[in-house]
């Protein structure tokens, strides 16, 4: 009899434990996609060091600060895949350059430092056959500017070596950021443990009392001085079935169910096709961390057209090359290009984002005229041994975007007239994107 | 009692007849005309259990497909070259002329594929116009029809073997015959000398498929070049200028520099055309006067009369064009279609006796070199086995000359030992010869023009070569033995003309164009000049046709054939009849009703001995007792597009005096058949509503330019006012940009170079001849045409409505005609953009009417709502479904699909699509001005319909940039002759047009 009526509610134990398991399932995929979709990587405020290295140039030699400011970017955007201050990489260390050779011959070297050998110069030529032949490329750059990247060189020099630089390029934004997600992953797991020892301690808590009542009542059926009403009280057993039978606690029970149910399918149609997160394994282990997070290397060096084109561009092989010629010959990452290239078969990457046809979207649009950072749609790319899909890309994360951006106005003549007309009608209000139409059809559609 | 009157639902209903019986209980028909039309593969009937099957299947493919996205390869270039950024479009400069019309182009180019091409504006030439059969060429470019490798006797072949024994073979040939049409081409033609040195005996034949032999006689082996643009008085004997004859769009610019008004300039040239069928520059004619081809003759002596001799004869409209010729002095001219060289020789007369300012023999025009009479022996000796060898150098005279069918006939008999065709592709001509050395396209190519003495232009290639194939000069150079290649040639040869600057020449390439002169002297033309007298006598001893007369003429689509292969050549509406893929019996409506001819019955034509089966189609103009075919329809050989499309006219063409003539006389005979012709427009006339069209006369503009133009009011209660100033809707305000277009009708030819430029710059789908006969073309871009009739609302006292309404839609016999472009209006109001159901279409900040075709659900309300019908709905996927792959075959491979622009999407079935404004360019436009953190300037931004326009009659701006060349045109012309399409609607489209002026001294009714 006992059996009998508990299979019934064994099952609806067995349904209520489904239902909130799916509902704790849910919210923990949640948990997990929330960092990554946070605020914070499409916070406005990143746009703040985003001025590429072209537009820095033409503004050296304008004080100093100035000119190292922009010897800076310009050392970053030309010269650091081969050189560094302190270390040899492919030339020479920088350090103490100006000591060595006096500008006036720096400037031509820069430029066409071929020419200088070819002319048979002491110091080029024997330059040139220290470092295995290896041709310094030439540098269409002016005077001012190389006299900042000297300037920039001297700077750095004068610091203790080792200690990082005060680099405005990627790097303390992403520290920060690397922090908040480190500590926010900290806190999340001292959570759970302290969860498990509490609900362990609940249980020890509730087995104990069971116990003690259990006690407690075989002595009281010990005992014969009981009356009727006692007796009463201390047989009583708890009739489930009524419980079970309830309409009401039935109804409940469905309601959550179906609810429950219906907000996982929900959930799970509106992830058909997202792809954050998406990390496919590449054709060659390229390292972005290495490349962009500890090389420091410009990111527009390799996406050559992210300023001017509407597609980044994946770098060629050539690209490569201008440093992989000689850095790292020997590893087999390495010697695939070199296979690819001979063969005469480019490298077939795995595409990560992928934007439906239907949709336009313009690199130079938000990096030049933006001013956004690549970070903020990318994530941390300087963190990433391998690219995963940061955003999720939908619709609704271009538009919340377009919503909440200010535009980047400041010094660009398309915007004057607008932003004046803007702020005479309605004041304090932020000059969005989409307040410039930038969440109408034909912008991303057509 | 009195019986209660009875009502028919209609005719069906009074006669009782059977189809109506049958009908009569079943309120909706039982079959999808979809179908029956189209055999639809998309909704075919199938079974319930088919259905389940199938769903199941979908179900668990979908879940499948759902796990794992496809991976998608990012393939960068291996070594990229410089000037190549994915996504950045660059241009280049270069020529098309295929031995018809010459363009001076700017190929643009994605990634390396050529994609569109523009005009250059740096040639003065063409100044930055094209026309519609050069815009399309790059699409010819992609043609998987193309012969794609060398061949002997269709096999594909080895290159190497194939030189080897057309060498050996080309040895002991005797005499070889070249024959090409007309290259102007300075350094092809020294490779064709150096060829001709190498083998003696070389005899190199040029011909034109719509000659203009008797035009060179005349002129002493020159072809004059005109100036349209000096000329006041312009007199027009079968000339068709603004659509095919010579240059048409040089004249077209030159034409309408004289044609274009403003309060300012109140004054127009006046147009005179006799010609036989109506003709895009008939069209365009303040008078025109319907002449049999057979009459064209004695016009001609009746005009030389009249202007150099003292007796003027003929109609009332003839003595009129003489006195004002005598009257304009240098300032009048006189041309003619007519491959007669006596007619010719005439107008050359009339045009020295006027000394006509416009006529310039000294500094000729080079692009029709064609000899019928040299071409006319080349054949027969070919026929008489007298010819060793026989290069056809993109020439295909078995389909394109009259005696083509002997001619077939000797090369497959095996008359000529060696045949050489350097043609693109196995066509009528090439398929019969032995070995086919392919040309490469011109987009693959160096080459250099002399169009005009002393104007040189250069073609660049702008992709490597697709297929196996090689230049033909290349080929020529090899035969002959000179292992140069022809780049190496030309450059050596430009040396003249640059020096040994390299910067010179890389100036010329850049440009395009340059100034300069190496051609040599055109050869004389085989037949001598006729002096005047001789003439007269000539024309009145020709023989005389009997019965009906067939007047041949060309398209300005599809031109003769050479590129009929072309879809979006076949599928551009003839600007006159609007009929699309295929030709046509052009008859008079007259004829048509004398002889009990429908629109659409097939007639069997004959004349030579020959018959072809064409429709017949009403056109009105038309000479009466004559009929006009087109040319270059017909192929046989040229590709899944244009086989089979319409019937070559060309056998009907005869030769007389070394000259080819273009009408014959022929008998007609019903044959029982119907075949629908798919025309883009049948209504005709706009039946006397003004607010679709306006039109006045010079001389109305002279007086008052503020009475031209009808404006419609609306009554209020304070009066009558502007429509706008009643509105139910709240009045958008624009901030940033205002774009909108100016199109003046007064400029518009109607030529149809928009439309083409605007399918290649928009992807549109070419939907083939069924789909236009069921209204579903997809131009987002059309010029509408209307006739004159001559029944008006006056008539109503007289006639009663419901018959002039009738009467009204009957254009005249001899209509006066109107084109106008029409497009989306991007109406402020937008009556489609409150219907839309889930907000598809929508209005941007810009003045824009968006059509968000991911958002688009196919209710097709909008088009429904849409007042100027330019909405175009995918029916199909035309991009996918098999039944369009032999039309848009271009969209289903990857070769053809390379010419599709990148940054425009490729609808889907079941969207609707309309003209965008080009918002891509727009987009594009803004972005690089922003770029540069400054303000687009005006011009920076246009579309692709204003970029193409030869005559710049689509002018396209922004509204808020007050010193934006369209807004001071609508400053200008505001109350005078700016006027928006039906504007009592009140939708408020940012499309303004201009109306049309007539330099006409009657009023007619349009």
């Amino acid at each position: 009899m006992n059996s009998i009526r508990l299979r019934p509610l064994s099952r609806l134990f067995l349904a209520l434990f489904l239902t909130f398991a799916a509902v704790g399932n849910t919210s923990a995929q949640d948990v997990g996609a929330a960092p990554a979709v946070s605020k914070e990587g499409v916070a406005p405020g990143a746009t703040a060091a985003a001025t590429p290295a072209t537009a820095a140039a033409p503004a050296a030699g304008g004080g100093d600060a100035a000119a190292i400011a922009a010897g800076d970017a310009l050392f970053k955007g030309n010269c650091a895949q081969c050189h560094a201050i302190n270390d040899v990489v492919v030339g020479p260390a920088l350090k103490g350059i100006t000591k060595r050779r006096p500008v006036s011959w720096l400037i031509p070297w820069i430029k066409n430092s071929s020419k200088m050998v070819a002319s048979g110069d002491e110091y080029a030529v024997k330059i040139y056959n220290q470092y295995q032949k290896q041709q310094m490329p030439s540098f269409q750059l002016s005077d001012t500017e190389i006299t900042s990247i000297l300037a920039y060189v001297t700077a750095e020099e004068s610091k203790p070596a080792g200690a990082p630089g005060a680099d405005t390029g990627i790097k303390p934004t992403d520290g920060a950021n690397a922090a908040v997600d480190g500590t926010a992953g900290g806190d999340a797991k001292y959570m759970d443990i302290l969860l498990i020892v509490l609900v362990v301690v609940l249980i020890v808590l509730v087995v104990t009392l069971v116990i003690i009542a259990n006690i407690m009542k075989d002595v009281l059926r010990g005992r014969k001085d009981l009356d009727g009403r006692d007796v009463e009280v201390l047989e009583t057993r708890t009739d489930w079935t009524r419980l079970y039978k309830s309409p009401v606690l039935r109804g409940i029970a469905g309601v959550v169910f179906v609810l429950a149910v219906l907000y996982t399918s929900v959930q799970g149609a509106m992830g058909v096709g997202l792809q954050q997160g998406y990390q496919p394994t590449q054709p060659i282990a390229f390292s972005h961390k290495l490349h962009a997070g500890e090389n420091q290397i410009n990111c527009a060096y390799c996406h050559t057209s992210v300023y001017k084109s509407k597609s980044a561009n994946i770098p060629s092989a050539n690209i490569c090359m201008n440093c992989h010629s000689q850095i790292k010959t020997e590893s087999p990452e390495i010697k695939k290009i070199y296979r690819a290239i001979e063969r005469k078969q480019p490298i077939q990457w795995v595409r990560v984002h992928n934007l439906p046809d239907l949709a336009y979207f313009n690199h130079s649009q938000h990096t030049q005229v933006g001013g956004i950072e690549c970070q903020t749609c990318h994530g941390p790319i300087q963190n990433m041994e391998v690219v995963y899909q940061y955003s999720p890309l939908t619709m609704g994360w271009c538009i919340n975007c377009h919503r909440e951006t200010p535009l980047n106005t400041k010094g660009n003549g398309y915007y004057n007239n607008l932003v004046k007309l803007h702020d005479s009608a309605n004041g304090a209000a932020p000059f969005t994107v989409s307040s410039n139409g930038g969440t109408e059809c034909s912008k991303c559609h057509y | 009692m009195q019986e209660s009157p009875k009502y028919w639902k209609g005719i069906e209903e009074l006669e009782n007849s059977p189809e109506f019986v049958k009908n009569a209980l079943t309120e909706f028909a039982d079959f999808l005309p979809v179908k029956e039309t189209y055999g639809s593969s998309d909704a075919a009937v199938a079974p319930r259990r088919d259905f389940l099957k199938l769903m199941g299947f979908g179900i668990a493919a979908a879940t499948l497909a759902s796990c794992e996205t496809p991976i998608k390869k990012a393939i960068p270039y291996l070594n990229k070259p410089e000037e190549v950024d994915p996504g950045i479009a660059n241009f280049y400069a270069s020529t098309y002329f295929n031995g018809q019309d010459y363009n001076s182009v700017l190929v643009k180019t994605r990634e390396g594929r050529p994609i569109k091409l523009e005009g250059n504006p740096e040639s003065p030439i063409t100044r930055g116009g094209l026309s519609a059969r050069a815009q399309a060429s790059v699409l010819s470019l992609y043609d998987g029809a193309r012969l794609q490798h060398f061949a002997i006797k269709g096999k594909k072949a080895e290159k190497d073997r194939v030189d080897q024994e057309i060498r050996t073979a080309l040895a002991g040939a005797g005499r070889t015959v070249i024959v090409s049409p007309t290259i102007i081409s300075p350094s092809t033609k020294k490779v064709i000398a150096e060829f001709a040195s190498r083998y003696p005996g070389t005899e190199h034949v040029m011909y034109d498929v719509n000659s203009a032999s008797g035009l060179l006689r005349a002129n002493g082996g020159v072809l004059p070049s005109y100036d349209f643009s000096k000329a006041d008085v312009i007199v027009s004997l079968g000339a068709d200028f603004l659509g095919t004859w010579i240059s048409p769009v040089e004249f077209a610019r030159q034409y309408v520099a004289n044609r274009k008004v403003s309060s300012d300039k109140r004054t127009m040239s006046r147009h005179f055309q006799f010609e036989s069928a109506l003709t895009l520059t008939g069209s365009n004619a303040d008078v025109r006067v319907p002449v049999k081809p057979s009459e064209m003759g004695a016009t001609a002596v009746a005009l030389y009369n009249g202007v150099v001799g003292g007796g003027a004869a003929g109609s009332a409209q003839l003595k009129k064009a003489a006195a004002e010729l005598k009257a304009a002095g240098s300032r009048g001219l006189v041309v003619s279609g007519s491959n007669d060289p006596a007619v010719q020789a005439l107008v050359t007369a009339i045009n020295q006796s006027l000394g006509s300012a416009a006529v310039d023999v000294a500094a000729p025009s080079m692009v029709r070199q064609g000899d019928d009479a040299r071409m006319e022996r080349a054949v027969k000796d070919i026929i008489g086995g007298q010819v060793g060898a026989v290069i056809f150098y993109n020439a295909n005279p078995v389909f394109d000359h009259p005696m083509g069918a002997q001619l077939g006939e000797a090369l497959k008999g095996g008359k000529v030992k060696t045949t050489i065709s350097l043609n693109d592709r196995l066509d009528e001509t090439g398929s019969l010869c032995t070995y086919a050395a392919p040309d490469h396209h011109w987009l693959e190519s160096w080459n250099d023009y002399e169009p005009k003495r002393g104007f040189l232009s250069l073609a660049q290639p702008a992709i490597s070569p697709l297929f196996a194939t090689r230049q033909a000069q290349d080929s020529l150079l090899t035969w002959a033995g000179n292992p140069t290649s022809y780049y190496n040639y030309l450059r050596t040869q430009w040396k003249a003309v640059t020096g040994s600057d390299a910067k010179a020449w890389d100036k010329a390439v850049h440009d395009g164009v340059a100034t300069g002169s190496a051609l040599a002297a055109p050869a004389a033309q085989a037949g001598a000049a006729m002096g005047a007298a001789e003439a007269i006598s000539a024309i009145n001893s020709a023989p005389k046709f009997t019965g009906v007369e067939l007047c041949i003429y060309e398209k300005v689509g599809v031109g003769n054939g050479t590129e009929a292969n072309n879809p979006w050549l076949q599928e551009l509406p003839d600007p006159v009849s609007k009929a699309t893929w295929g030709n046509y019996v052009a008859v008079p409506r007259k004829m048509a009703e004398e002889k009990d001819w429908a629109q659409g019955d097939v007639l069997k034509v004959t004349a030579n001995g020959k018959s072809i089966e064409l429709p017949v189609l009403i056109q009105p103009g038309q000479a009466a007792g004559s009929v006009a075919i087109a040319l270059g329809y017909g192929r046989t050989q040229a590709g899944k597009v244009a086989d089979k499309v319409g019937e070559n006219v060309l056998p009907f063409a005869v030769l007389r005096n070394g000259a080819i003539m273009y009408a014959n006389s022929v008998t007609l005979e019903k044959t029982g058949a119907t075949s629908p012709i798919a025309q883009t427009q049948t209504h005709h006339t706009i039946m006397d509503r003004k607010p679709v069209v306006q039109e006045s006369t010079l001389k109305q503009y002279r007086e008052n330019p503020k009475e031209v133009t009808e404006y419609e009011t609306i009554s209020t209660p304070d009066g009558p006012q502007k429509p706008n100033k009643v509105s139910l809707w709240q009045d958008y305000e624009y901030k940033n940009h205002h774009w909108g277009m100016a199109i003046d009708l007064n400029s518009c030819i109607g030529c149809g170079s928009c439309v083409v430029g605007c399918q290649a710059e928009n992807n549109v789908a070419v939907v083939g001849k069924q789909e236009v006969i069921n209204r579903r073309e997809m131009h987002w871009m059309r010029i509408d045409r209307y006739y004159s009739s001559d029944a008006s609302k006056e008539d109503f006292e007289t006639k009663g409505k419901l018959d002039t309404y009738a009467a009204m839609e009957d254009p005249s016999e001899n209509p006066s005609v109107i084109f106008q472009p029409m497009m989306c209006q991007h109406c402020n109001h937008a009556p489609c953009e409150t219907v839309c159901p889930v907000l598809a279409t929508t209005h941007s900040s810009e003045g824009l009417n968006q059509m968000t075709y991911n958002r688009c659900v196919g209710t097709r309300y909008c088009a429904n709502n849409c007042p100027y019908k330019v909405r175009r709905f995918n029916w199909f996927s035309y991009y996918s479904n098999e039944k369009f792959e032999a039309v848009n075959g271009h969209m289903f491979t990857d070769l053809g699909r390379m010419v599709l622009n990148p940054d425009v999407t490729v609808r889907a079935r079941g969207v609707m699509e309309k003209c965008s404004l080009c918002v891509q360019r727009i987009q594009l436009g803004k972005l690089e001005a922003k770029k540069q953190k400054r303000r687009p300037k005006d011009g920076e931004i246009v579309s692709a319909c204003a970029q193409s326009c030869p005559t710049q009659a689509i002018v396209f701006g922004d509204m808020r940039d007050p010193e934006s060349r369209l807004s001071k045109l609508l400053r200008r012309e505001d109350g005078e002759r700016a006027f928006h399409v039906l504007d009592a609607i009140n939708v408020q489209p940012n499309m303004t047009y201009l109306t049309k002026i007539r330099n006409t001294e009657e009023v007619r009714n349009a």
